[in-house]
C-alpha cells in the first residue's frame, strides 16, 4: 500500500473517445437547456408581473436553509446507512440480501407518499408533536435520510465488500483494539467512498423538493422550492436564475470538499479485488441488529403507513384497492388500467437503466483516469445539483420544442432520457471509487508488458468495476421508476406512469382514489424491490468469478 | 408545431437539423393540459376517427405552472391547442399574447359562469369549504355558514386550507375572501390565523391527510375542497360531508389556441370537440368539474349531492391578474411569518 499521485496511462485519444460520450450526454440534457433557460433568464424579455419578491435577506436564509436541512439530512443518512453498509455488505447472513433490497426501496418513492406518511408524525398527535416548533425540522431531515440510507448502504457497502480484510488482521495482531482498526484502517480506506456517497446525497437533499415543502407545512423555503415559486408563482425568471446559480456554486462547494477529503485520503492499492465479506457468527447478531435499527425505523416507518393505507378501506380491511391493480378497469380519472401504466413505468426504467450504466461506467473510467478528477466530478453530479425545474424548464425550452427536430422531442426517448441523467452520477459514483484505488504501477506493469488500453480494461478495471457496477443497476432503475421532477414538465396524460398514477389519484376526493394511490405506490415498491434484487442477483453471480 | 429554433448559440446545428424535418404535419394535433386531465380512451378515439386528427398530449405541471411554461416557451410552441386555463391565471397568458384568439360556436346551451375574450370555456368548478356533518351533529355545533363564521370561537383550531401560492384551490380561496371583504380581507385571514387556520402545500395533503370525514380520519372537521367533492364521501347511500355553499369561488377552465401553431384547424377542432355532448358528459367523472354544457345531464349522485352554490364569489380575471403577486405575498407576510 503506498501512496502514489495519479497517472494517467491511457493516451489522451483513447481517453477523450471514452468520455466524451458521457459527458456528450450531460451537454445535450442537462448543460445545453440549463444553459438555454438560464440565458433566456438574464437576457430574455423580462416576464415578472412585479418587482422582483427575491430580497437579499430571502436570499440569505433560503440559501442558509438550504444548507442546513442538506447537512442534516446527509449526517442522518450517513450515520444509518455506514452501520447498514457495515452489517450488510461487510457480513454474510441468509436474509441480508432481502434488507438490502428494503432499504433500498425508498430511493424509487414518490416523494409526496413518504412527505404524506411522514406528515402524520407531525400531526397534533403524532409522536414528533413533543418537540414543538422544531418537529418539521426533524421530519425534513428525517424523510430525506429516508431516501438516501440507500445510496450510502450501496456506494460504501460496494467499496466496503472489496476492501482487504488482511489489512484489519495485521492491525489487529499488532495489537490495536477493534476501534483502533476500525478508526485507523477502515476508515481511511473507506473515506473516498464516503466522501462520495456524501457529495451525493447532499446534493439530492438540497434539491429536494416535495418534502420540503409538505413537511415544513410550506412555512419553510430553501432554495429549490423558492426556485419552483419564482418561476410558478412570479414568474421572474432572473430571480430563478439568481437561485439557480447559488445552488449550483453550492453543488461545486459540496464537490471540491468531498474530493479534498478523498484526494487526502485516497491510497491505492496494489490488489485488483479482494473478498472483504465473512459470515456472520451468532455473536454478531447483537451488532447487526445494533448497526440496522436505525436504518429500519427510519425506512419502515413510511412503509407500514403505506401498507396500512393500501388494505385499509372506509369499512376496515380490503383487498379492493390492490386487486384495482391487476383489474382491466380503467379507475376514473386515468386514461389506462395500471397494469399498463405498471409497464410504461418499467419500459421508461429499462431504457433509462440501458442508457445510465454503459455512460455511468464510461464517466466512472474517465474519472479515474484523469489528471483532473475534481472537474469531472463536479461535471457528474450537475444533474443532481441543478434544480429539477431549470433542467425541467430547460428541456421544455430546447428539445422539447423540437428545437432539433421531432425525433428528439419525441417523449418516448426524451423521459428516459432525462431519467437516465439522474441515474447517471449514482452509477458512475458507485464504481469510481473502486477504480481509483487500482494502483497505477499495475497498469506500468501491464503497459510494459505490452497490454494495450483494451486489455488493460479487460484485465484490471472491468474485474474491479463489476461488482459496483452490478450493484448500483438496481439503484439506476430505482431511480428511474419513481423520477418525477424534471419530468414532470414532460408527462404524457395519456401514457401514464405509476407516479403519474399516484399523483392523479392524490388529486381526486374519495376513499378510493386514496386506496388507489396507496396500493401503487406499495406496486412501485414492489416494482423496485425485484428490480433491485435483479442487480443484486447479477452481484451475486460476478462474485464467484472474481 | 413550429421548429424554428431560437437559440444563438445552437442555432447553426440546430437549423441544420430542425430544416430536414420541417415538413409540416397537420393530421397531428398536440393538446397542452394540466396535470389533472383525464379523458376516456373511447371519447378520444370517437374524435379521431370522426375527424381523421391523431391527438397528442403533454401535461407540464398543474394550472398555474402551465401558464407559466406556455409564457416562456411562446416563440416554439410546444403545441397546437392548450386546455386547463383557469380564471385565475388566463389573463397572465392572455396578456403574453400566446394565444390565436377563437370561441368556439358549436350549437348548444352553455352556463354562463364568466367567459374570456379570445379563449373558450369548456367546464367550471366551484371551490368551497367542506365540512365533516358527523363532527357538527356529535359536538352540538352548527355548521359554520359564511366566511365570517369561520373566524368565530366555535370554529377555533378546525380549519385546514392550503397555499394559495403552491395550490390552485388555496389561490382561489384568497380571492373568495378578496371578493367578499374587499379591502378588509388582511385583517379577515389575522381573523382566521388567531382562529388557528392550519396551512397545507396542497389539497390532497388538506383533504386526505387532515379532513376529519369517516373516510379520512383526520383532525379538521373544515377543509378547503370542491363543491363537487360530497358525492365522493356517500357511504351506504348517506352523505358524510357537505359544501358549504356560501364560501365558494367559481373556477372556470378555458381552452385556446396557442399562437404560432401550423394547424389552426385541428386546434379548433379539438376545441370545439371539447364543447361536445361526448366530451363535456364525462367531464364530471373524468376531470370532477361541472361540464359547460347546459344539455348533458349530471350523474346521478352529483345532482343529489353537488348542488351548485346560487352566489359564489367571482372577480374579474384583470383584477386577479393584476394583484395575483401583490395578494400572494401579503397573505404570506400575514399568515406564514
Amino acid at each position: 500500500m503506498q501512496k502514489v499521485s495519479p497517472l494517467r496511462v491511457a493516451p489522451r485519444a483513447v481517453w477523450w473517445g471514452v468520455a466524451s460520450i458521457p459527458l456528450g450526454f450531460l451537454a445535450i440534457y442537462v448543460a445545453w437547456p440549463s444553459a438555454a433557460l438560464l440565458w433566456r433568464a438574464m437576457f430574455g424579455d423580462a416576464l415578472a408581473d412585479t418587482a422582483s419578491t427575491l430580497s437579499a435577506r430571502t436570499l440569505g436564509e433560503v440559501t442558509a436553509t438550504t444548507l442546513g436541512l442538506a447537512t442534516a439530512g446527509t449526517i442522518t443518512a450517513l450515520l444509518c446507512g455506514l452501520a447498514a453498509a457495515w452489517a450488510l455488505y461487510r457480513l454474510r447472513w441468509p436474509g441480508a440480501g432481502f434488507v438490502r433490497i428494503l432499504l433500498s426501496i425508498p430511493f424509487a418513492l414518490p416523494t409526496i407518499v413518504v412527505a404524506i406518511a411522514y406528515s402524520r408524525l407531525i400531526a397534533p398527535d403524532g409522536l414528533l408533536s413533543a418537540t414543538g416548533s422544531l418537529a418539521p425540522w426533524i421530519a425534513i431531515a428525517a424523510a430525506l435520510a429516508v431516501f438516501n440510507v440507500a445510496v450510502v448502504m450501496r456506494v460504501v457497502g460496494g467499496a466496503w465488500a472489496a476492501l482487504d480484510p488482511a489489512l484489519v488482521n495485521v492491525a489487529r495482531t499488532l495489537g490495536a483494539s477493534r476501534f483502533q482498526a476500525w478508526w485507523h484502517v477502515t476508515m481511511p480506506a473507506l473515506r473516498p467512498a464516503i466522501a462520495g456517497a456524501a457529495a451525493l446525497v447532499f446534493l439530492f437533499c438540497s434539491t429536494s423538493f416535495a418534502i420540503v415543502l409538505v413537511l415544513g407545512g410550506t412555512r419553510i423555503s430553501t432554495l429549490e422550492t423558492e426556485i419552483w415559486f419564482q418561476v410558478n408563482i412570479w414568474l421572474d425568471l432572473r430571480a430563478a436564475a439568481l437561485l439557480a446559480v447559488v445552488q449550483i456554486v453550492t453543488v461545486v462547494g459540496a464537490v471540491l470538499v468531498s474530493s479534498h477529503v478523498r484526494k487526502r485520503s485516497e491510497r491505492k492499492v496494489s490488489t485488483l479485488t479482494s473478498e472483504g465479506t465473512r459470515p456472520a457468527q451468532p455473536r454478531d447478531t447483537v451488532m447487526v441488529a445494533l448497526a440496522l435499527l436505525p436504518a429500519l425505523v427510519l425506512v419502515l416507518a413510511p412503509t407500514v403507513a403505506l401498507i396500512e393505507g393500501a388494505f385499509t378501506g372506509p369499512s376496515g380491511w380490503t383487498l379492493a384497492y390492490v386487486s384495482g391493480l391487476i383489474s382491466s378497469e380503467i379507475p376514473a380519472g386515468l386514461s389506462v388500467p395500471i397494469w399498463q401504466a405498471t409497464l410504461h413505468s418499467l419500459e421508461a426504467a429499462a431504457l433509462a437503466t440501458a442508457i445510465a450504466v454503459p455512460l455511468g461506467l464510461a464517466l466512472a473510467w474517465s474519472t479515474a483516469h484523469s489528471r483532473k478528477p475534481a472537474t469531472l466530478e463536479a461535471v457528474v453530479l450537475m444533474p443532481v445539483g441543478v434544480s429539477a425545474v431549470i433542467v425541467g424548464l430547460g428541456l421544455l425550452l430546447t428539445l422539447a420544442s423540437g428545437a432539433w427536430g421531432p425525433g428528439w422531442a419525441d417523449p418516448r426517448w426524451l423521459i428516459p432520457a432525462a431519467q437516465a441523467v439522474i441515474a447517471l452520477p449514482l452509477v458512475a459514483r458507485s464504481v469510481t471509487p473502486t477504480l481509483r484505488r487500482i494502483s497505477p504501477q499495475i497498469r506500468a506493469s501491464a503497459a510494459t508488458l505490452g497490454a494495450g488500453p483494451w486489455a488493460q480494461w479487460k484485465e484490471i478495471d472491468w474485474p474491479a468495476a463489476r461488482r459496483p457496477l452490478a450493484a448500483s443497476v438496481g439503484l439506476a432503475a430505482a431511480v428511474s421508476l419513481g423520477e418525477f421532477g424534471a419530468t414532470a414538465f414532460l408527462a404524457r396524460p395519456d401514457h401514464p406512469t405509476l407516479p403519474t398514477v399516484v399523483f392523479r389519484m392524490l388529486s381526486r376526493p374519495g376513499a378510493e382514489s386514496l386506496g388507489t394511490a396507496f396500493a401503487a405506490t406499495l406496486l412501485l415498491a414492489v416494482v423496485t424491490g425485484i428490480a433491485i434484487a435483479i442487480g443484486e442477483m447479477i452481484r451475486g453471480r460476478t462474485r464467484s468469478d472474481i | 408545431m413550429k421548429t424554428t429554433p431560437i437559440w444563438g448559440a445552437a442555432t447553426a446545428l440546430a437549423l441544420t437539423l430542425s430544416s430536414c424535418s420541417a415538413a409540416v404535419d397537420t393530421t397531428t394535433v398536440t393538446v397542452i393540459t394540466h396535470d389533472a386531465w383525464a379523458m376516456s380512451t373511447d371519447a378520444i378515439t370517437a374524435f379521431e376517427e370522426e375527424s381523421g386528427y391523431t391527438l397528442e398530449f403533454l401535461a407540464p405541471g398543474d394550472a398555474g405552472t402551465l401558464v407559466s411554461q406556455l409564457i416562456l416557451t411562446a416563440d416554439n410552441p410546444l403545441g397546437d391547442v392548450v386546455y386547463g386555463v383557469d380564471n385565475t391565471f388566463a389573463s397572465r397568458a392572455t396578456n403574453a399574447g400566446i394565444f390565436e384568439p377563437y370561441e368556439s360556436e358549436t350549437e348548444g346551451t352553455f352556463a354562463d359562469v364568466g367567459g374570456f375574450p379570445g379563449l373558450t370555456a369548456i367546464d367550471y368548478s366551484y371551490v368551497c369549504i367542506n365540512a365533516d356533518t358527523g363532527y357538527f351533529t356529535s359536538h352540538d355545533v352548527p355548521l359554520p355558514r359564511s366566511l365570517e363564521d369561520l373566524t368565530k370561537p366555535e370554529y377555533a383550531g378546525l380549519l385546514s386550507v392550503t397555499n394559495p401560492a403552491t395550490s390552485s384551490p388555496g389561490l382561489a380561496f384568497l380571492l373568495a375572501t378578496v371578493a367578499s371583504q374587499g379591502d378588509e380581507w388582511p385583517a379577515y385571514w389575522e381573523a382566521l390565523v388567531a382562529n388557528e387556520v392550519r396551512v397545507t402545500s396542497s389539497w390532497s395533503e388538506t383533504y386526505f391527510t387532515d379532513f376529519s370525514a369517516p373516510n379520512y380520519g383526520g383532525d379538521y372537521p373544515l377543509v378547503l375542497s370542491y363543491a363537487s367533492s360530497p358525492p365522493f364521501e356517500v357511504i351506504d347511500g348517506e352523505a358524510t360531508t357537505v359544501a358549504l355553499l356560501d364560501t365558494c369561488f367559481t373556477q372556470v377552465e378555458y381552452a385556446g389556441v396557442l399562437a404560432g401553431t401550423d394547424n389552426p384547424d385541428g386546434a379548433q377542432a379539438v376545441i370545439d370537440w371539447m364543447r361536445s355532448q361526448e366530451f363535456q358528459q364525462e367531464l364530471p367523472t373524468q376531470m370532477y368539474v361541472y361540464p359547460i354544457s347546459r344539455d348533458v345531464d349530471l350523474p346521478e349522485e352529483w345532482a343529489s349531492h353537488a348542488p351548485a352554490p346560487t352566489a359564489p364569489f367571482t372577480l374579474d380575471p384583470q383584477v386577479i391578474d393584476e394583484n395575483r403577486a401583490d395578494l400572494i405575498a401579503r397573505w404570506n407576510s400575514i399568515v406564514l411569518d
